[in-house]
């Protein structure tokens, strides 16, 4: 089976850019599945489904949904090959800019939006700067120029990744994202012993543990001061 | 080529000197320089601590690897950008949705041709368009093939992001950014490492101005443009920033812009103009007509010497409309006079 990890901010595109490419992995004859990771609520299986995608979705509630998803990477990845599928798809929001659920030796898609705004490529973490594709929607209605500008964007913090231009309403790029992500010499039956590409941020103060009031006397742990003096 | 090893000892100072446009690449990367000028590349990467590699995701081996990866690709990019024409663009017949062979065997269309695409709503207009921006080799869904200057294409066309065969303009486009015009097209054109500047934005506003209905400047927030004014200044920087030789238009609506002029304006820039449109001054102003039907090219129709009749007639009645306009936006009252125009 193959294993690819798709991520980026909410709203970016993420669920129509993988409907559309999935149509062209399934006519090459391949099965496809998708597990859908987000925070409190999701409809996107709903979605799936109905293309006829065998999907499951992970909900992290109160939990960092990057740790969510790293904890139970193993199992998802337990169910695709139970399901017997040739290509998993794992979809995750990135919500904070900071962490990344790529995994080294899995192939890792960054979607990311024109409408975000050019300084976005400069915002996002290891999400956009490690991804091996990465993936524009939203460009049939902002400039040319902008559209130009935004990918150079892109290039100067991920020079080495590819950069596709995928309009998710139309459809149009999706065939071609679709030769990239299947190979038929990669087997992955396990992701026990690999690794993240990048760690995840350790943030463990009180705030994480339940507490609502405000105050140096209640903060504990891992806990960093912004600097207010001039 | 500069190798890695090298560049890792280079100080940043003589970096920056040598390859100025990295200055991107550290403002981006978020890697403040000042001060640091004199350490080498090695040195000041070694400087950040866990804390700061932690709380800032950064990651060294990876920022050496892509720094040389960002020179190595602007240099290619700079290299490049006289040489890589295309003269030509030829389509090999391929199949339609039912996998029929298209009609024709190959079209081939040369810098400065126009040609118009029409067919209805997802007769497969888009695809021809991913074909094209694809260098389709027999393989997609249409099976079409696509010649650069008569020869199968290089790879490149595929992946790069500095090199995209096709730029697109169409009528749902906006400009999203809030910036006056001046810096907006100063920001595309360091975008696209241009050397001057200065001229070229001047060149850029001009161009725009002759196509607008209403003028404006360089210190008009592109945001406050109106429709007419947007697609001109679109249709001007694509024409004269964009290093795309093939430029794909979804309709020109026919408010507050000259579109022959436009199209002209295109064609003097050596560009291949493709236009996805049903409006008869439009598709008639083509020298020929893709006509697409069930996802393969059903047609090609040369515009006929009547046809080029129908057009003339046409534009008279696109001015005499222009006219009307501008005598409202001007605050007259219209003039009668116009049934002989």
């Amino acid at each position: 089976m193959n294993l690819v990890t798709v991520s980026g901010p909410p709203s970016s595109g993420k669920t129509s850019v993988i409907l559309k490419t999935i149509q062209a992995v399934q006519q090459r004859g391949l099965k496809v599945g998708v597990v859908k990771f987000d925070c409190l609520h999701t409809d996107d299986d709903v979605l799936y489904a109905k293309a006829g995608v065998p999907v499951k979705k992970g909900l992290s509630g109160a939990l960092c949904p990057d740790h969510f998803f790293v904890s139970n990477i193993e199992e998802v990845v337990q169910w695709g090959v139970k399901q017997d599928l040739d290509l998993l798809v794992t979809e995750s929001a990135g919500l904070c800019n900071r962490c990344s659920p790529y995994i080294k030796e899995v192939q890792a898609v960054c979607v990311i939006d024109n409408l975000s705004g050019i300084n976005t490529p400069k915002k996002i973490g290891p999400m956009l700067k490690s991804a091996d594709v990465v993936v524009i929607t939203k460009g049939d209605i902002v400039s040319q120029a902008e559209r130009e500008v935004f990918a150079s964007r892109v290039s100067s913090v991920n020079p080495r990744a590819i950069v596709m231009h995928i309009n998710g309403l139309t459809g149009q790029g999706a065939f071609e994202l679709s030769t990239l992500l299947h190979d038929g010499e990669i087997d992955i039956d396990t992701v026990k012993g690999k690794e993240l590409r990048f760690s995840m941020p350790s943030a463990l103060c009180s705030y994480c543990l339940g507490e609502k009031r405000i105050g140096d006397d209640y903060q504990m742990g891992n806990v960093r001061k912004m600097e207010m003096e001039d | 080529m500069i190798t890695k090893e090298t560049l890792k000892h280079k100080t940043l100072g003589a970096i920056l000197a040598e390859y100025p446009f990295t200055l991107t690449f550290f403002e981006n990367n978020k890697l403040h320089l000042d001060g640091h000028e004199s350490s080498t590349l090695a040195d000041y990467l070694q400087q950040f601590d866990e804390e700061a590699i932690e709380n800032w995701a950064i990651d060294i081996e990876k920022i050496e690897g892509d720094l040389f990866a960002y020179i190595h690709q602007m240099l290619s990019f700079l290299g490049i950008k006289e040489e890589t024409g295309v003269d030509s663009l030829t389509i090999l017949a391929g199949q339609d949705k039912s996998g029929q062979k298209e009609t024709f065997e190959s079209l081939t269309i040369r810098k400065s041709d126009i040609i118009a695409i029409v067919g209805p709503t997802g007769s497969g207009k888009s695809r021809l368009l991913g074909d094209i921006e694809w260098t389709a080799n027999a393989d997609t869904p249409t099976r079409r093939t696509i010649l650069i200057n008569g020869e199968l294409p290089d790879k490149k066309w595929r992946f790069s992001s500095s090199n995209k065969l096709v730029a697109q303009l169409s009528q749902n486009m906006n400009f999203v950014m809030d910036l006056t015009v001046g810096e907006f097209i100063e920001l595309h054109a360091k975008s696209r490492l241009v050397e001057n500047e200065a001229e070229v934005i001047a060149k850029i506003i001009e161009a725009a101005n002759h196509l607008a209905g209403e003028k404006f400047s360089l210190e008009t927030p592109v945001t406050s443009l109106s429709g007419g004014q947007s697609r001109a200044l679109m249709i001007a920087d694509t024409a004269i920033l964009s290093t795309s030789p093939i430029v794909l238009i979804d309709e020109i609506e026919n408010a507050g812009i000259d579109r022959q002029k436009a199209l002209k304006l295109l064609v003097g820039e050596e560009k291949i103009v493709l236009m996805a449109t049903h409006d008869p001054t439009l598709a008639l102003m083509a020298d020929k007509r893709i006509v697409i039907k069930n996802g393969g090219i059903a047609k090609i129709l040369e515009t006929t010497t009547e046809e080029k009749t129908v057009l003339k007639k046409l534009e008279k009645m696109d001015a005499v409309i222009r006219e009307l306009r501008a005598d409202l936006r001007a605050g007259e009252h219209v003039k009668g006079d116009y049934e002989d125009a």
